[in-house]
């Protein structure tokens, strides 16, 4: 603003120059005025009167919207999702921010390091969301993290031969507690016991399997053959072996004597497996669980237990970047002369990041963490495009529970001003935090 | 939803709809003739259509320039037509003719008099060619202002013929046939049935078709009205009828947790796709579409359908839908619209887009052989035959925040039932609860 010049010693004068002085900042400030009061006073008066009246917004409701609010389970929800964005995002950001500015200024190529991990600001939220919506997909084959976590899992231990192999029901065969199947009844030495075994895809069953075998067992021995079940294009007999069927090689078969096993055997090409020279007694079959173990199929990311750290880990990888920069550039600013001497006088790296640098950037640490939580506090985009419908509300927070409640299918805007209220009343204090930071570092 | 449905239908990929909700608009068109009786006028009709269904009713909009004269532009309104019809009237530019694609919004316009009634001599014409269920749907208050001329069939289930083979089953005829056969699929190694438990609709759209067959047309249409509550004995009969299947792990491709993370293309996909992963997927007769232009399935014979089986006694279900076409009060051209919507009620419309596929026509007066392939002739004619059966979408017909919103109400509800089926009585009375809210604003 200009400051106006007055004459020394004119009472009259000066007074009327001072009007004049308010009256240009009057004008100046009524522009700014002007778009706050229609941008953000009004629309907040109106959402506080909106509030108390109902969905229609002709009949006046007082205190209900908020008694509905808290009653509704999904709001808590909501609240509590919130909170835990609040605390863990710009915490995690801040010190993945630090840690990244202090390890980048000792790189040769920073720039271009920096430029790298500030590159996800410039993609949109919602392509973002889209692109993490994919990469956490379930299915091995679309999601890159589950077919990452899959191929690690798979390296270490092998799949088993038969995972979808069951027997049929009523056909002697009972599930044991740990998903084994063992024969019901137990049997002597010297007879035959078929295992039939249904649910295998025709692709499934190796190559190398036979007709199954149907060998009759000497006096000392147990024997039979585990058979697929089941007759293409259907007219087997349940339980019986049929023409068509074949054995199913590879799998562990036990035979087990008052709950221990004691002998333990894997079927041939035919599905034939035997049990020789057994002492008199009676045994029961049985085809261990990890014949059948399923396939490891992954995390599931977007399940309702992970879906909200999911949503965090793709707003961390936005928003690094930015928590980056703005404290590297804190860091650049920072004395060297207080780095160098805690250095000459034997202060470890670990020492002066811990004694030296972190206390000295505090200030720029605390903005970043407050614009953070204010930013986090309206996190919708994200959280509306990754969460698939049957999770949505494990994942809601408020800004998303304000959206779907006013529009998003409620309708009832009462209700969902409500809910801006409360939004805005939890905004407030780091609002008002920033401002008085803002106010005291100008002074 | 209806609309979600079409953009699942448009887009391989869930995803896709965020970005697809573009709305597009075509110029004027102009054809030959130009001599008839209204020639000069240029009707404006809005509708959800977008891509090839567009494109088809072109067509239909071509054949009335042809015949009259009056030249036309359509305007796709995208997803959400009640928004965009509704600032259209308020900017003084209200299109002619809207086709509105739910029950729910045709009467929602017609409660803010925004619509004209048909003439007499359309509804005359609704009357012969149409059975009265159509103009049920049509009317608000005894009015007839809807003009149903797309339909869609959504008791089909769709199935791989050559899993039905390789099980030795045929088609069924009962809802506990069909559980039969499908435990005979999946004794073979295919699991049974796709179900896309990502998509609250398709859920909705299972339980409709079980309730409307065990429970009879009179219950469904007292239900879709929240006349009876939801925790009515019928519902939860319903309920437990649909948890048989949900609870039955041999059944269901991936398991609960597998369903609940399919999307819709992906449950047709598990079925027809490359690499077969179920035997059935149950949807409406749009499966076809999807199986036929993305999978390269031959419809008829690589991949076929059997209408939703009865269940527990009950007549099979015909669960439909539909677009109708209304004229708008404030709309420039009320005679051209009357004469477009007049046009609209004969057979010889309804042929223009029957020759070009993906359509199904509630016109009994059509001749079936307009249909280009003898499944949708199937699926048309188990529509027509259907008559006063047919029933409209149950969560169509309801408020959106309990029938037609992602991860609320109904939609939610029922994939909570499909995680676990154990408690039909809890599921019916949580449902009672979202509908009580949803009914009341």
């Amino acid at each position: 603003m200009t400051t106006l010049t007055t004459p020394v010693g004119a009472a009259g004068p000066r007074r009327r120059a001072q009007r004049r002085r308010r009256a240009i900042a009057a004008a100046f400030v009524l522009p700014a005025l002007l778009l706050l009061g229609a941008l953000v006073v009004y629309p907040v008066l109106f959402s506080v009167g909106r509030s108390f009246f109902d969905a229609t917004g002709t009949r006046f409701a007082g205190g209900e919207n908020y008694a509905e609010m808290f009653r509704d389970p999904a709001t808590l929800t909501a609240i509590r999702n919130s909170a835990i964005w609040v605390v863990v995002a710009p915490t995690l950001l801040t010190g993945l921010g630090l840690v990244l500015a202090v390890l980048v200024e000792k790189v040769r190529w920073a720039t271009a390091f920096k430029l790298l991990l500030f590159m996800p600001m410039a993609v949109s939220f919602l392509a973002a969301g889209i692109i993490f919506r994919l990469a956490y997909e379930e299915d091995p084959d679309k999601g890159v993290l589950n077919a990452a976590v899959v191929g690690v899992h798979d390296a270490f231990t092998g799949a088993s031969s038969y995972p979808s192999a069951r027997p049929r029901d009523d056909q002697g065969l009972r599930e044991g507690p740990d998903g084994s199947y063992g024969t019901a009844g137990a049997v002597p030495p010297g007879r035959t016991v078929n295992l039939g075994l249904v649910g295998v895809p025709p692709g499934e069953v190796p190559a190398r399997a036979e007709p199954a075998s149907t060998a009759e067992a000497g006096p000392h021995e147990l024997r039979g053959a585990v058979h697929l079940d089941f007759t293409p294009g259907g007219g087997g007999r349940p339980g019986a072996i049929d023409a068509a069927e074949r054995g199913l090689p590879g799998l562990t078969v036990e035979a087990v004597r008052d709950g221990r096993t004691v002998a333990t055997a894997t079927t041939a090409a035919d599905g034939s497996y035997r049990f020789a020279d057994l002492p008199d007694g009676s045994y029961t079959i049985r085809l261990p669980a990890a014949n059948f173990a399923p396939p490891y199929q992954g995390v599931s990311w977007l399940g309702p237990a992970l879906v909200t750290p999911a949503i965090i880990g793709a707003y961390l990888w936005i928003w690094t970047g930015f928590a980056m920069v703005l404290i590297g550039a804190g860091l650049s600013s920072l004395p060297r002369d207080a780095l160098e001497a805690a250095r000459m006088d034997g202060a470890s790296e670990w020492q002066v990041f811990r004694r030296i640098t972190v206390p000295l950037l505090a200030p720029v640490l605390t903005v970043v963490f407050v614009t953070l939580v204010i930013n986090v506090m309206k996190v919708f985009d994200l959280i509306y495009i990754i969460a698939p419908g049957p999770v949505q509300q494990d994942a809601t927070v408020l800004a998303t529970q304000m959206w779907l409640v006013s529009f998003g299918g409620g309708n009832d805007q009462g209700l969902g001003s409500a809910l801006g209220v409360l939004l805005l009343l939890l905004v407030v204090p780091a609002m008002v935090f920033n401002v008085r930071r803002f106010r005291r570092s100008q002074s | 939803m209806m609309t979600r449905r079409r953009m699942a239908m448009a887009c391989c990929s869930a995803l896709a709809l965020a970005l697809g909700a573009t709305a597009c608009g075509g110029g004027p068109v102009s054809a030959g003739g130009g001599s008839k009786e209204l020639s000069g006028q240029t009707l404006d009709v809005a509708g959800v259509w977008s891509g090839a269904e567009q494109k088809n009713f072109q067509k239909v909009l071509d054949a009335f320039t042809e015949k009259t004269g009056a030249k036309t532009r359509f305007t796709s309104t995208g997803d959400n037509v009640s928004t965009v019809v509704g600032s259209k009237i308020e900017g003084g530019n209200a299109p002619d003719v809207v086709m509105v694609p739910q029950v729910g919004v045709l009467q929602q316009f017609a409660r803010k008099g925004w619509l004209k009634p048909l003439p007499t001599r359309t509804v005359n014409a609704v009357h012969t060619n149409f059975a009265p269920v159509w103009s049920m749907y049509g009317s608000v208050d005894g009015k007839l202002y809807g003009l149903y001329f797309k339909a869609a069939h959504k008791s089909t289930v769709w199935y791989s013929p050559e899993a039905f083979e390789q099980a030795g089953v045929e088609v069924p005829k009962t809802y506990e046939e069909m559980l039969a056969n499908g435990r005979a699929v999946s004794d073979s190694g295919l699991p049974a049935f796709a179900v896309a438990g990502e998509d609250g609709w398709t859920l909705t759209d299972w339980f409709e078709n079980i309730y409307l067959s065990q429970a009879g047309p009179e219950k469904y249409d007292r239900l879709a009205r929240h006349e009876i509550e939801w925790t009515d004995p019928t519902v939860v009969k319903a309920l437990t009828t649909l948890g048989k299947l949900f609870s039955d792990g041999r059944l269901i491709a991936g398991g609960p947790k597998g369903a609940l993370g399919t999307d819709f293309p992906g449950s047709v996909e598990k079925v027809f796709g490359p690499d077969p992963e179920a035997g059935m997927v149950y949807e409406g007769d749009f499966v076809a579409g999807i199986a036929k232009d993305q999978f390269g399935r031959k419809i008829g014979q690589d991949a076929a359908f059997f209408p939703f089986p009865a269940v527990g006694g009950g007549k099979a279900p015909v669960v439909s839908g539909g677009d109708a076409a209304v004229v708008l009060k404030d709309g420039k051209h009320q005679k051209a619209a009357e004469a477009f919507l007049a046009f609209l009620a004969t057979p010889e419309a309804a042929a223009v887009w029957a020759e070009a596929g993906g359509f199904l026509s509630p016109n009994k007066k059509l001749d079936l052989a307009s249909y280009g392939d003898d499944t949708v002739r199937e699926t048309a004619k188990s529509l027509i035959d259907a008559g006063d059966a047919v029933r409209f979408d149950m969560s169509d017909q309801a408020p959106a925040s309990f029938g037609g919103t992602k991860g609320v109400g109904e939609w939610k509800l029922l994939q909570d039932f499909l995680r676990d089926p154990s408690d039909p009585a809890a599921t019916a009375a949580a449902l009672e609860a979202a509908a009580a809210k949803a009914y009341k604003g």
